[in-house]
């Protein structure tokens, strides 16, 4: 009888062996940014791993705008919400649309398209940037948030309608048969009976397109230069121009800025998981 | 019943299209024109643009005579040959740690995820804090340990280099190690059954059961990464900026170095470059996803 208990404890043991590292990897980086967070400034650097007087002061600057870094904390975070919901809503518009007219409408040019956006996917997005920042420049969008929107649309998209390609052609082929002999119209079969199908798929579409522009750094930099127009990420990169930055004040507003799409995915990883991971890579 | 009434009208509708458009396909063609115009307007015109702008050959001599573009390209094949093979390896080894039924277990995953799920600008600033020579954590704890002092981590290019990996690694790691649970989690379980009947080592589990199944996923996956991984500006530019000395740029950030020095051709002609290398694997994943 102790045998097979004392075997289980050896494979206990292992995974926890596995499992201790990998608990201590992920978690590193991101204790250290809520370890400044609530250090105060001086103690910030004494390499504890927890301090002796830990505080709530950091927030509290900068949720009161209370350092120059910080004069537009809430305009920029305000800036990258707008940019991502933007992004998120235009990118389900257009990627519906061409998913709907490629899957469902057979659209005769429906595979060149696909092809297309495929093939924009796999460029990778640094890449573009410098072209797409010229080309901003001679449509005479620079410094306007619609630069960092269009572009997060145009980079979004190509993925979002493969995913929602390949979950409309799941949808069964009497669907339109029946829609077609109740004499629905196309666009009634797509409000009507496409979209309320859709909507898990699209949920996964909405987040994707929404967290990529709320988390971009390059494209936002390059294309925004006003400090009052500018997304959060690059109000925080500018924190690097100087030595003598306030490392705790950064840290608070990273983790400040990195908690809503936090949330995000957990609320919606359901949908994340099985709408994009299963989509990114079908064997 | 249903086959024999869409006979005669899909000959019907052969016709009218050969007419007119159906106002299927009149909408379809409605409903894919603003994707067209994005692709248009922001991927053609930008990607002609680019050649054009790369079009004299003088810049290409002048980018193979910088020694920061030779030293990039080397960096960025460090980054996907040995970063890519690491993280592809670790993510294989812990999608088998991760099928294995434990509550505790299931709990690590949902936190196993957190570096995926927040964005990478804080948390590689955090790292490059963690990692800064004095007040940084890591060498206050060498320190406090050993007395002595920490490495110069972002000062020495090839600690600073594979230090970026590192941070490309934390990030990326979380997604595919899901996609290759994913993987594991659709092998049938009875082929292990029958495997363990038979006496079985998990060496040959893995051997002649697992690894089959993943050898096609594990491919993909490998090669849809190093296409990523070449766009990731982050993880170098936050963490090393490329320095000390310009020496740990990858293409990915060699092209905003370029613009800064109002060298545009030369940005683009970096990227021309690297196009022979990237198409053939563009190419490669379309033909596995374009079915």
């Amino acid at each position: 009888m102790r045998l097979p208990s004392l075997r289980a404890v050896g494979t206990e043991a292992k995974l926890l062996l596995i499992g201790i590292p990998v608990l201590i990897w992920t978690m590193l980086p991101l204790y250290h940014m809520f370890l400044f967070s609530i250090s105060p400034k001086d103690s910030a650097f004494s390499g504890k791993l927890w301090p002796d007087h830990p505080t709530l002061h950091n927030f509290e600057v900068v949720l009161k705008q209370q350092h120059y870094y910080l004069s537009h904390f809430w305009l920029q975070l305000w800036n990258s919400l707008l940019i991502a919901v933007a992004t998120g809503v235009f990118t389900l518009l257009i990627a519906t649309f061409a998913a709907f007219a490629i899957s469902r409408l057979r659209v005769k040019c429906g595979r060149l398209v696909m092809n297309l956006a495929l093939f924009t996917y796999f460029i990778p997005a640094a890449f573009l940037a410098v072209p797409m920042y010229r080309t901003m420049g001679s449509y005479g969008l620079l410094n306007s948030q619609w630069a960092l929107t269009l572009a997060m649309v145009t980079i979004a998209t190509p993925y979002s309608i493969w995913v929602l390609k390949q979950s409309s052609d799941q949808l069964p082929v009497e669907l339109d048969e029946a829609a077609i002999m109740d004499g629905a119209s196309p666009m009634q079969l797509f409000w009507l009976v496409y979209i309320p199908l859709m909507a898990p798929a699209l949920v996964a579409v909405g987040t994707y397109a929404l967290l990529l522009a709320w988390n971009e750094y390059l494209y936002a930099f390059l294309l925004l230069s006003k400090d009052t127009s500018v997304t959060l990420p690059v109000g925080l990169g500018n924190f690097l121009a100087a030595d003598d930055s306030p490392w705790e004040l950064l840290m608070t507003t990273g983790l400040i800025y990195a908690l809503p799409p936090a949330a995000i995915y957990y609320t919606f990883k359901r949908y994340m998981v099985s709408g994009l991971t299963a989509g990114a890579v079908k064997s | 019943m249903s086959s024999t009434l869409a006979l005669p009208e899909s000959g019907a509708a052969v016709q009218a299209r050969s007419a007119r458009l159906t106002p299927w396909q009149a909408w379809g063609l409605i409903l894919i024109v603003p994707y067209m115009l994005i692709f248009l307007l922001f991927v053609v015109y930008p990607v002609g643009y680019g050649f054009w702008i790369a079009r004299h050959p003088h810049s290409y001599v002048q980018l193979v005579e910088d020694p920061i573009f030779v030293r990039s390209a080397i960096n960025t094949l460090m980054f996907l040959v040995v970063g890519i093979n690491i993280k592809m390896m670790i993510a294989l080894m812990l999608s088998g740690f991760f099928v294995q039924a434990r509550g505790w277990i299931k709990w690590l995953s949902v936190i196993f995820i957190l570096p995926w799920a927040v964005p990478s600008i804080p948390t590689i600033l955090s790292v490059r804090f963690m990692l800064n020579p004095e007040w940084g954590l890591v060498n206050s704890l060498i320190f406090r340990l050993t007395g002595e002092d920490g490495p110069n981590w972002l000062n020495d290019p090839t600690i600073a280099l594979s230090m970026a990996i590192a941070v490309h690694i934390w990030k990326s790691l979380p997604f595919w190690t899901l996609i290759l649970i994913a993987g594991r989690l659709a092998i049938p379980a009875d082929l292990y059954e029958s495997a363990s009947v038979d006496g079985a080592t998990n060496m040959q589990k893995f051997r002649y059961v697992t690894w089959p199944s993943l050898r096609t996923l594990y491919l993909t996956s490998t090669i849809l990464s190093m296409i990523w991984t070449l766009g990731d500006f982050n993880s170098v530019y936050l963490l090393t900026g490329g320095g000390p000395a310009d020496m740990t740029h990858v293409l990915a950030t060699l092209g905003i170095r370029y613009l800064r020095l109002d060298q545009v051709d030369m940005s683009m002609a970096a990227i021309v470059c690297a196009l022979p290398f990237v198409l053939p694997l563009v190419y490669f994943m379309m033909k596995r996803l374009a079915k």
